[in-house]
C-alpha cells in the first residue's frame, strides 16, 4: 500500500469509529445513555437485595462537572502521550528519508 | 492492484461485521467495572490474590525489556497511554447507555500480554483513586479482566490468526475486539459468581450480568478494534524498525513468559 492508500484507509478507520459511537445518538431515542455502575448496582439489589457495599472510595468527584473535567484530562493525557510519540517517530523516519 | 483489492475486501468485511453485530443485537443495558464495596470480602481477596502474581511478572518482564532495549521506553509509554485514552472515552452504545473500550489489545500484541497486566493496572488504579471509577477493594478483581484476562486474549487470538495464515491487520483487529468484550464477560462472571440468583444460580447471575456488561461492549468492541488498527497503521509507516526488534524479543524470551 502505497503512502496515500494509507492515509485513506485511516481516515475509513476514524469514520467508522465516529459512525459507531453517533448511529446510537441517531437509532436509539429516548434513551438516557446514562453511566453505568448504577445499572449494575440495580441488578444486585435484585438478586441479593439485602446487600449493601462495605468499602466507600476515598475521593469521590464533588460533581458531575468535576468527574467530567478528570475524566477529558485523562483523555487529554493520554492523547498528549500517543500524539508525541507518533509524531516524533513521523518526524524521525522522515528525516532519516531525507538523509538516504 | 492486490494489494489494493486485499485491503477493501478487508475493509468491507469489518463494516459489514460491525453493522451486523451493532444492528442485529438491540437490548438494553449498561456497563463499566465493578464498583468500590459492590463484591463481597472474600471475592475482593480472591481476586487480589489471583491478579497479585501477574502483575509481579509484569514487572519483572517490564524492566527485563527496558533494560535491554530502553529505546523502547517511548513505545511502552504510548501502549500505556493508549490505554488510558481509551479508558477515558464513554461511548454510547445501541443499548441506549455508555461504556469505555479497554485499550490493551495494543500493548498486549507489542509487549506480551504480562506488560500490559501492568500498564492496565495502573490505569484502573488511577481511575479508581481520582475518579471514584472501580475501586481499591475491586481492583484486583477489575484488573484481572482487564489488564490479564483482555491481554492473554488479545495474545492469543493475534498468535492464533497469524498462525492460521490470517493478514496482520485482522488479526490486530481480532485481538484487540475480542479482548476488549472479554473483559466485560469476565466481570459478569465476577459479578454472577459473588452474586449467583436464589432461582437459576450462577448461571441466571451470569446471564443478567453479561445483559448488563458484554452486549453494551459490543459496538465499543469493534470500535476499540479500529482504532487499534489505525494505531498499527501509524506504527507500521513510520516505526518499522521497532515492530521488528519486538518481534525479535518476543521470539526469545517468551517461553518462561508463556503463563
Amino acid at each position: 500500500m502505497n503512502q496515500s492508500k494509507k492515509g485513506l484507509s485511516n481516515w475509513l478507520l476514524v469514520v467508522a469509529v465516529l459512525a459507531l459511537a453517533v448511529a446510537p445518538l441517531i437509532f436509539v431515542r429516548g434513551a438516557e445513555f446514562g453511566g453505568a455502575d448504577s445499572k449494575a448496582q440495580e441488578a444486585i439489589a435484585e438478586i441479593q437485595p439485602g446487600y449493601k457495599p462495605w468499602f466507600k472510595s476515598f475521593f469521590e468527584p464533588a460533581s458531575g462537572e468535576i468527574a467530567s473535567l478528570l475524566f477529558a484530562s485523562q483523555a487529554a493525557l493520554g492523547a498528549g502521550v500517543v500524539g508525541y510519540a507518533i509524531g516524533l517517530y513521523k518526524g524521525r523516519s522522515q528525516q532519516q528519508k531525507h538523509e538516504e | 492492484m492486490k494489494r489494493k483489492t486485499q485491503a477493501l475486501v478487508s475493509l468491507t468485511l469489518m463494516g459489514v461485521i460491525s453493522f451486523y453485530l451493532v444492528v442485529g443485537l438491540p437490548k438494553p443495558a449498561y456497563a463499566m467495572h465493578i464498583m468500590e464495596g459492590f463484591l463481597p470480602v472474600q471475592w475482593a481477596i480472591f481476586w487480589w490474590i489471583v491478579a497479585l502474581p501477574f502483575f509481579i511478572l509484569g514487572l519483572r518482564s517490564l524492566t527485563r525489556i527496558t533494560q535491554a532495549n530502553p529505546q523502547l521506553k517511548l513505545l511502552l509509554g504510548l501502549a500505556g497511554a493508549f490505554t488510558f485514552v481509551l479508558s477515558a472515552l464513554k461511548i454510547p452504545s445501541v443499548t441506549g447507555s455508555c461504556s469505555h473500550p479497554t485499550g490493551t489489545g495494543l500493548g498486549a500484541v507489542l509487549f506480551g500480554p504480562l506488560t500490559m497486566s501492568v500498564l492496565g493496572s495502573l490505569v484502573l488504579l488511577f481511575q479508581a483513586l481520582l475518579l471514584a471509577h472501580g475501586g481499591l477493594t475491586t481492583l484486583g478483581a477489575n484488573a484481572f479482566s482487564m489488564a490479564i484476562a483482555g491481554p492473554f486474549a488479545a495474545y492469543w487470538i493475534y498468535n492464533l490468526t497469524i498462525k492460521l495464515g490470517g493478514k496482520e491487520k485482522i488479526a490486530i483487529f481480532l485481538a484487540a475486539a475480542i479482548a476488549d468484550l472479554l473483559t466485560y464477560i469476565i466481570t459478569s462472571i465476577q459479578l454472577a459468581l459473588a452474586f449467583p440468583a436464589p432461582v437459576g444460580g450462577f448461571f441466571a447471575s451470569f446471564i443478567k450480568f453479561a445483559g448488563i456488561f458484554a452486549i453494551t461492549q459490543v459496538p465499543l468492541a469493534i470500535s476499540e478494534g479500529l482504532l487499534t488498527v489505525l494505531v498499527w497503521n501509524w506504527l507500521q509507516s513510520y516505526n518499522p524498525q521497532e515492530l521488528e526488534l519486538l518481534k525479535l524479543i518476543k521470539r526469545e524470551p517468551q517461553r518462561n513468559e508463556s503463563v
